[in-house]
């Protein structure tokens, strides 16, 4: 095998390169040799071209994901902000918690689980590279028609994707979605969140610092996975026969991670580390060239001396290799026996490659040659940026001036009644426990709130009950018909869940899903979801701390809808005080907080009963959102809350069966009076939510609301004993539409679980 | 009566966690040498009448697309008639 | 009374298992898989778990460690050890306890809130119940359908062996719907379904599991 040699470079300077190959543009080629002043050496032309790949530099998202810093609302919470791996932020009492959520897509349609499985391990080593033990994890999952064959395919794998990596490494699953639309076949949506916490003290940052540290690459062996695209410089070096087939698929080994875990947390403890990475995509060539350019500036890197589960891998393959369950850490001399003990009690590899210095250049020997001699900023950090052309689609008119308006609306009392049953067993809104039933919700003993409830919610201090709620929302039917309302309306639906739940919203993260940011069209969905979220976040005043782009997410012309998946933590004091979904004892009150309006702009009812999509979709009003947060987190504070539930796909219709099936009991319910029985039941107006109140609060919670000018309806009563009246066997459970309709509860629930079984069987 | 035997392995690139931690297990107990450890699976599949032409051809395919995941696993294929 | 909890590689559930012991009055003492020392502990819990993965079978490297070689004859000697799920399989790869824990019916991982029938009170880990109790505690399994020889069977339902069975639904396929078996002693108990999740209302569907963690102690105290 011949090597590729900065000396070579330099000897050889015309030497045809396959740039195009690796995905670089002649301009972007033509900069790495003005950069270099000389063209770059094979190795080095791996580790532009990963590094200024769309994936790892963000070129086209980035100018528009600046506005989430420079729209940051005042916050002292912020702890570190974006940047890192992901932003930390205070909750208070010492203790720090991280999150953030990346997307898995495409590796998880050419290869669900393995794909899924991956994107879990990806995400809890970012959380665990910021000194943060992982807490939990959430999966957003989208898939197209639950009845389409390739749904059938990829949606069991993922989901034993998700569960066999989480479950085995030991990390609950409290939540997530699961969401079907035609958009998302042949481009499933996979979305892993991951959140953990850490005392003040134990925060980790990515920097090599101090000159002579030691650059100690731990954890599994470094094979030829997820470098399919490199292989074309393989060949190139190879003098005969070529390498070895590449896999594109990386396969995750869940116990090695639990083992890393456990490991890296002892070692960062122990006070042993400097500075930590995890090595994801673009692996070494990302962690060096990161570690490098926040530290010291220097690091000179021996990379034959990597562990190889493949010894016949070239140095080029090496530094892209995406072999998973690897992190890079920066230990002192003098630290590193201490350093491998813990490693070696955990049984995870260790090895020195590299060490930092103040050159100002990163640089990497194969067998005592030269292999790379760069700037490692110009790598990590002075990748291109591109200011993508976009522009408002000319269908975009069309579809807004579509209204549902026009579609047929139940009115009879047996239209309204099949309507909800139709919605309630709907693949969207139907239950999700086919899914959620294969992920591990109790390991750790902290989780104090999972699915279906609105949101998950984790202890974090057994001693003082601290502990936060997270939720992941979005409605991508919303996004597709306005973007800047669409990205508001996520950001708000899981604002209201966290606040739901009793915590106060305190962060933001996202992961924005788009199709091809070449298409000026795809990319004015992009700005303008952009735009909206970093406009509502600073309305809403919590900042965003991080996120993840997933473009091309398309088949053909066609793209998926605009997605950007909005996550928001909120931090609890005390998780006693949670407010679930569950309702409590006969004569309760049920309450409709907010206004509901004539809504259906791209609402469950419009897409599942009439096939429809147009209009516009519901008011976004961050000002009412923010009071319906204070109220919802007042009232659990104050103990006048038995139950809260959101308000959101379905409607009022469909978050009262919800209740009503997770706490077993019937209740009776009636109209706001001035609205009809259609809207009140369906209309999917933000701003709402539903509360269960004690007789003995309702005075005070219902003078705090009007105090604070926002609309409470009592729409409702607990009554576990409407059997008898409604014509069924006494004891029956029913949800009962005064003078409209009864539904036992049993038939709610049948009709409710068993769509996924069916479909999936 | 054929009997079709379907041994499915892990492509040789492609990381084998289970047979990593046998070997580990291996060597703990004693066994001293271990290079490699891969772990694979059987399928023994038992037909009425013998396995020829377009069965055959179907067995193979399904073999290739069911039994393994072509993305990552090889398979090999013995038939007994 | 100190109670261990051993960790093995790939152990999930030990913290779980320490709160169980502390919340029941214990101290919960760690050990580790590689000791070959019980240090002087009055009962192990083998918590749940992908112990190396669960990869070859689920327990099967784990019951080689040598944690294992003190507590199987600590065990034969009259220890009692509680085997919770992966621990369960690690007691019947060890042949501390009868049959097999083989891959549920379903073929899928389940979690659920799964109600169970107390069989048997005179085990060790079982006498704080009342004989025929009904308690619903987390289940959590890929592989928990328990298996063995009709003759093992009858000779388990004849002995009094079966301590726990599902009730309403059997969520793995577990022959006779058998949840968890003791030995004849009734020091050892093997459980697939987690009473550790189970001994806080904040953090588990009831606190039924409390049972078997204040049993032990008390089997300890009268037994002194």
């Amino acid at each position: 095998m011949s090597i590729d040699t900065v000396q070579h470079a330099i000897d050889d300077p015309d030497h045809e390169q396959p740039y195009p190959e690796l995905g670089l543009k002649p301009d972007e080629y033509q900069r790495i040799r003005d950069i270099l002043g000389r063209r770059p050496t094979s190795s080095e032309l791996a580790m532009y071209s990963v590094m200024w790949s769309e994936h790892c530099s963000y070129k086209s998202s980035k100018v528009h994901l600046r506005q989430f810093g420079e729209k940051k609302p005042e916050t002292d919470a912020l702890l570190v902000g974006i940047g890192e791996n992901a932003g930390v932020v205070d909750i208070g009492e010492g203790w720090a918690v991280t999150f953030k959520v990346e997307s898995h897509n495409h590796p998880s349609y050419v290869e669900p689980y393995q794909g899924a499985a991956t994107g879990v391990g990806g995400i809890v080593r970012d959380i665990l590279s910021m000194g943060a033990r992982p807490l939990a994890v959430m999966d957003p999952l989208r898939f197209g028609p639950l009845d389409a064959p390739d749904t059938r395919r990829v949606l069991p794998g993922i989901v034993a994707g998700v569960g066999g990596y989480g479950n085995c490494l030991g990390l609950p699953n409290i939540g997530g979605e699961v969401v079907f639309d035609e958009t998302y076949l042949g481009n499933p949506l996979v979305n892993a969140l991951c959140v953990g916490a850490m005392r003040h003290e134990d925060i980790h940052l990515a920097s090599a610092k101090g000159v002579g540290n030691l650059v100690v690459l731990y954890g599994a062996r470094t094979g030829g996975d997820g470098i399919g695209g490199v292989s074309v410089l393989a060949s190139e070096t190879f003098d005969e026969g070529g390498p070895t087939k590449r896999p594109s698929v990386q396969v995750g080994d869940p116990f090695m991670e639990k083992l890393l875990i456990e490991a890296t947390l002892e070692v960062l403890h122990s006070g042993l580390v400097e500075g930590i990475q995890d090595l994801g995509g673009a692996g070494i060539s990302c962690a060096t060239s990161e570690l490098a350019s926040n530290g010291e500036g220097g690091m000179h890197v021996w990379l034959d001396r990597v562990l190889l589960r493949d010894p016949t891998l070239s140095p080029e393959e090496i530094l892209m290799s995406e072999s998973q369950e690897r992190m890079c850490a920066i230990v002192k001399p003098e630290n590193l026996a201490a350093f491998e003990a813990l490693c070696t009690k955990w049984d995870v590899e260790a090895i020195v490659i590299g060490e930092v210095n103040d050159s100002g250049r990163l640089t990497v020997d194969w067998h005592g040659e030269r292999i790379v001699d760069v700037p490692p900023r110009t790598v990590a950090h002075e990748g291109p940026v591109y200011e993508r052309p976009y522009h408002r689609p000319a269908w975009q008119d069309t579809l807004q001036g579509d209204a549902p308006s026009g579609l047929a609306r139940p009115t009879s009392p047996e239209e309204l009644r099949s309507t909800l049953i139709d919605l309630v067993g709907s693949p969207n809104l139907a239950s999700k426990s086919w899914v959620t039933s294969q992920y591990d919700r109790y390991v750790l003993g902290n989780t104090v709130l999972a699915q279906p409830e609105d949101v998950g919610m984790v202890r974090v201090d057994e001693e003082t009950g601290l502990g936060v709620a997270i939720s992941t929302d979005c409605n991508g039917r919303f996004a597709k018909l306005d973007p800047y309302a669409g990205a508001q309306l996520a950001l708000a639906e899981s604002y209201r869940n966290v606040a739901a739940s009793g915590a106060v919203p305190l962060a933001v993260t996202n992961c924005l899903n788009f199709g091809s940011p070449e298409d000026p069209e795809v990319m004015w969905q992009f700005a303008e979801a952009t735009r909206g979220l970093a406009d509502g976040c600073l309305a809403l005043g919590i900042p965003v701390t991080g996120g993840n782009v997933s473009f091309y997410n398309q088949t053909g012309d066609t793209a998926i809808l605009p997605t950007p998946v909005v996550g928001v933590l909120g931090v609890i004091d005390d998780v006693d005080r949670r407010t679930p979904m569950v309702w409590g004892p006969d004569g309760e009150l049920i309450y409709l907080l907010g206004d509901t309006r004539d809504e259906f702009g791209g609402s469950e009812w419009a897409h599942h009963v009439h096939g429809h999509l147009g209009g516009l979709p519901p008011a976004v009003d961050l000002d009412r959102e923010r009071l319906l947060g204070e109220i919802l987190v007042a009232g659990s504070r104050d103990g006048m809350l038995t139950a809260a539930h959101d308000v959101s796909d379905g409607g009022v219709a469909q978050a009262l069966v919800e209740m009503a099936l997770r706490s077993g009991v019937g209740a009776r319910f009636w109209a706001p009076e001035g609205l009809d029985a259609f809207t009140f039941l369906f209309s999917e107006s933000a701003g709402r939510a539903i509360v269960v109140v004690p007789r003995s609060e309702e005075l005070r919670f219902t003078e705090m609301c009007a105090a604070r000018q926002l609309p409470a309806h009592r729409i409702g009563v607990v009554d576990s004993g409407l059997a008898a009246d409604a014509g069924f066997e006494p004891g029956t459970q029913v949800l009962q539409y005064t003078d409209v309709f009864t539904v036992p509860l049993s038939e709610l629930r049948e009709v409710h679980e068993r769509t996924l079984p069916e479909a999936l069987a | 009566m054929a009997r079709v035997v379907v041994d499915v392995m892990l492509k040789p690139e492609i990381l084998d966690p289970q047979g990593r931690a046998v070997q580990g297990a291996l060597g703990r107990l004693g066994l001293s040498g271990v290079k490699d450890v891969r772990q694979g699976k059987q399928f023994v599949i038992e037909l009425e009448g013998d396995l020829e032409g377009d069965r055959a051809a179907l067995m193979e395919q399904l073999a290739g697309e069911l039994l393994s995941n072509p993305v990552i696993e090889d398979f090999r294929m013995t038939v007994e008639q | 009374m100190r109670i261990g909890v051993v960790t093995f590689p790939g152990t999930l559930d030990d913290q779980d298992a320490s709160r169980a012991v502390r919340v029941a009055g214990a101290e919960a003492v760690t050990l580790w898989h590689g000791d070959d020392d019980l240090k002087s502990v009055d009962a192990v819990v083998l918590p749940g778990g992908f112990s190396y993965g669960d990869y070859l079978r689920c327990g099967a490297i784990s019951r080689f460690a040598p944690v294992m070689r003190a507590l199987v004859d600590a065990a034969n000697g009259g220890l009692p050890v509680l085997g919770i799920c992966n621990g369960f399989q690690i007691l019947c790869e060890s042949h501390l306890l009868p049959g097999a824990l083989t891959r549920n019916d379903s073929l899928h991982f389940v979690c659920r809130d799964q109600r169970l029938r107390i069989e048997d009170t005179t085990s060790m880990w079982t006498r704080d119940y009342a004989p025929g109790q009904e308690i619903v505690i987390p289940l959590k399994n890929g592989e928990g359908c328990f298996v063995a020889n009709e003759t093992t069977l009858d000779e388990l339902e004849g002995e009094g062996r079966v301590i726990a069975r599902y009730v309403d639904v059997n969520p793995n396929g577990s022959r006779r719907d058998i949840a968890g078996i003791r030995n004849a002693r009734g020091n050892v108990v093997g459980l697939m379904p987690h009473p550790e999740h189970a001994v806080e209302p904040l953090t588990g569907p009831s606190t039924d599991g409390l049972g078997f963690f204040t049993s032990v102690l008390n089997s300890l105290v009268s037994a002194s």
